[in-house]
């Protein structure tokens, strides 16, 4: 009796699909480690002729360069300097982050609005600033807006008297004292406030009665702000124009002025096309269910369709985000001190080309993944939510 | 339109103060850009250097090749792409010249621009040429949906013949000069081009790799790509200027245009995978289910089946990364020290006779309006594309 025919390929065990697939599997393999060996085989090679030190010793040779609006000095290690770099780059993204979704979310919502001139600048706004190349932008925004049309400092425009522009940059007024103490205070009135806020809405679901989350937490948060600022004894400074400068409040460089802007800007015109798809992404139903129930147009935007909004938009969002720190490395070109530029000057100033480009693209990985990962665990909170 | 005025502008005393806000603000806008366009916008900076915005020193006796290029790409993109509407009778005329202002009016006056900035018959000619290869070929497009013998035309046979012409002399024109003296637009349009058509392979190997159910596959494709879409292109960029030598056999001594373009593709084919991983993903799994049931071989059923289908179905994502690739161009100026169109605009306002007197507003005006007409075009071309294609829809 002959075996059944299915289990000839135990037989040609190399026509076994299974044995194949490894095969093909191992097959690419071998292909792209090939593939690196060649480029590296050809680095070594290379390097061996022009005997370029390999390796990561140059983060301890001295940077031999100043960063500016810093005490950072020249004799300090390259490995300060990535670490200043590094810091510049964090303080832009995030703070333009912010900004750019603040901006975003008002200029999509302002798409929607029933007002035809303010649907028409706003949807003016992103198809401008959206189809124009990021880095004619920024180069604009620095030559142009800030070193060209800003005033000298002699003559700057003093918005309220509290800020001073000039084109020596923009003077905000800022706190007096440690920024160790802010930060917990800050951190403190969130922990506080994300406690009283749910205590609120515990009691909202137990009674049915309106809980008022939002307000008690907002009110707890400024409460233990101001208590804090006032024990542990800190105070404003308002900036004012010296016979060279400006004294006082909190300095921004012209390149940050410049870059924020520009990131805020681009970013926050594409956030503005993700929040109106978001917003239109809400089923008809809830809006009409709201208008049903009487809520009022900003109450019914607030409690019902922007929280539904959001959750479609926050995969999205974070992806502009990412794409806002990784665009931050633009500020090379106007000098602003940030990781790509400290990178630059390294490798100008005697730093191996190799190693120190592979440590900055290192470094804004592990930022991207970083970011991506927070992104993910809020998106997957949201989603619980989802039926 | 009084109900309209009240409708769209004053519902309320708070909508009536925004109108109030949003309109002075528009009309001050307005009003500035008239005033600079017109009036205070000194463009003799661009009329003096529009050959180096352009195409940058490009040798003089080798220009005809540009120009025969693309006249050659009007005339094919005008009787290749879309139907011609039926214009037999007067009725039609009018919303179709309409629709065409519509789509391509902002190119036009582009071109118009840039003529009336070149100034000399020469230009002229060429603009009446490019008009007249665009008719031309809306003649033939719609001649072959009417007329049998060049109905009889198999497709494939009339989309080469159609696309030979620019083809070839694309790469005459890559033939001819050196690469080195190539600058302005141009670099940044082939370089967009060239990159797009190689990245494309390398993204669709990708996406398959990603949707493999091979682990290793997978495992390399991922990592390929989450590891280029994690960093910045402009330090990629500066990787490639200082050491694309030393990944590659010594003979080979790379030029700025090749480091730029070896960075662009295989950036693009990390962003593209994800593209037509997309494009996969619309396709339904009765799609691979049938070819299943008929038997066919699994490269059959991805490469006849699938891949067709979601490569169709990606095209207006296609469209906006070839848009945001044409746009990042802009950083191999800045990253390589390549002549493209912004390094050069930059370069000219410190010449001796511009130096110090504030012409970069110009200038960048300039550049702007290149890329914002191209970007902007394209990007409601893929929009119309993908409500025709109906994506999402089905």
């Amino acid at each position: 009796m002959s075996p059944p025919k299915g289990l000839k390929s135990l037989r040609f065990f190399w026509r076994d699909i299974r044995f194949l697939k490894w095969v093909f599997q191992l097959f690419i393999l071998a292909i792209t480690l090939g593939l690196l060996f060649l480029l590296y085989s050809n680095y070594v090679e290379n390097i061996s002729k022009s005997r370029i030190p390999t390796g990561l010793g140059f983060l301890d040779n001295p940077a031999s360069f100043t960063i500016p609006g810093n005490d950072f000095n020249q004799s300090a290690p390259v490995r300060a300097a990535f670490v200043q770099g590094f810091y510049n780059t964090l303080r832009v993204s995030l703070v333009g982050i912010v900004l750019a979704l603040l901006v975003g979310t008002l200029v999509g919502m302002a798409r929607l609005s029933k007002n035809f001139l303010v649907r028409t600048v706003a949807g003016a706004y992103v198809e401008v600033i959206r189809n124009l190349p990021l880095l004619v932008l920024l180069t604009f925004m620095n030559l142009a807006v800030v070193l060209q049309t800003f005033p000298r400092v002699e003559n700057a425009w003093k918005p309220l008297d509290l800020f001073i522009v000039s084109n020596r940059g923009v003077a905000i007024p800022w706190y007096q004292g440690s920024t160790l103490g802010i930060v917990l205070l800050l951190v403190a009135g969130g922990v506080l406030a994300w406690l009283v806020g749910w205590t609120r809405a515990r009691y909202s679901e137990r009674t049915g009665k309106n809980g008022r989350s939002v307000l008690f937490a907002s009110a707890t948060f400024a409460l233990v702000c101001l208590g804090g600022w006032l024990i542990l004894g800190y105070s404003w400074s308002i900036p004012f124009v010296d016979d060279r400068g400006t004294l006082g409040g909190l300095r921004l460089d012209p390149s940050f002025v410049a870059l924020l802007v520009t990131l805020v800007l681009y970013t926050s015109s594409h956030i503005a096309e993700i929040v109106r798809g978001s917003i239109l992404a809400v089923p008809r139903g809830q809006g009409e269910a709201a208008d049903a129930l009487a809520l009022s147009g900003p109450r019914k935007m607030r409690l019902v369709i922007l929280p539904q909004a959001f959750r479609v938009a926050l995969p999205a969002i974070g992806n502009q985000s990412l794409n806002l720190i990784k665009n931050s490395s633009l500020g090379a070109t106007i000098s602003y001190f940030e990781l790509t530029q400290i990178a630059q000057i390294s490798v100008g100033n005697g730093a191996p080309a190799v190693p120190t480009f592979t440590l900055t693209l290192f470094i804004y990985l592990c930022i991207s993944l970083v970011t991506s990962f927070i992104v993910n665990v809020f998106n997957r909170r949201l989603a619980l939510v989802e039926r | 339109m009084k109900v309209w005025i009240k409708r769209n502008l004053f519902r309320s005393w708070w909508d009536g103060v925004l109108t109030v806000i949003f309109g002075a603000l528009s009309l001050w806008v307005i009003w500035s850009i008239l005033l600079f366009v017109f009036v205070t916008g000194r463009w003799e900076i661009v009329e003096v250097n529009l050959k180096l915005l352009l195409v940058g020193q490009f040798p003089n006796d080798s220009l005809w090749l540009i120009q025969a290029s693309m006249i050659a790409i009007a005339f094919w993109m005008a009787a290749a792409l879309g139907k011609a509407g039926s214009i037999e009778n007067r009725a039609n005329l009018v919303p179709t010249i309409w629709d065409f202002v519509q789509r391509f009016g902002l190119v036009v006056a582009v071109g118009v621009i840039l003529v009336l900035l070149a100034g000399d018959g020469y230009a002229i000619g060429i603009g009446l040429s490019i008009v007249a290869a665009v008719a031309l070929g809306r003649l033939l497009n719609w001649s072959r949906q009417r007329m049998s013998p060049l109905r009889r035309i198999p497709a494939f046979l009339w989309h080469l013949s159609l696309l030979a012409p620019p083809v070839i002399l694309i790469f005459a024109t890559l033939q001819q000069s050196d690469l080195k003296l190539w600058g302005g637009f141009l670099i940044n349009f082939y370089i967009a081009i060239i990159s797009m058509v190689l990245c494309f392979p390398l993204g669709v190997l990708l996406a398959l790799g990603r949707r493999s159910k091979l682990p290793i596959i997978r495992l390399i494709s991922t990592t390929y790509i989450e590891l280029i879409r994690g960093v910045p292109l402009f330090v990629l960029l500066l990787l490639s200027g200082v050491a694309l030598e030393f990944f590659i056999p010594s003979d080979i001594s790379p030029g700025s245009v090749f480091r730029a373009v070896t960075v662009f593709t295989l950036f693009m084919g990390g962003y593209m995978a994800e593209i037509f991983r997309g494009g996969l993903q619309s396709v339904p799994s009765g799609q691979l289910e049938a070819g299943n049931a008929l038997g066919l071989s699994i490269p059959k059923i991805t490469f006849l089946i699938m891949l067709p289908q979601a490569l169709r179905n990606a095209i207006p994502a296609q469209i906006g990364q070839f848009i945001s690739l044409f746009k990042d161009t802009t950083l191999a100026g800045a990253a390589l020290g390549l002549l493209e169109v912004l390094k050069v605009s930059e370069a000219m306002t410190k010449q001796p006779d511009f130096l110090g007197l504030g012409y970069i507003y110009e200038a960048l005006a300039f550049v702007s309006l290149l890329f914002w007409v191209g970007s902007y075009v394209m990007s409601k071309e893929s929009q119309r594309l993908e409500k025709r294609l109906g994506v999402g829809l089905r």
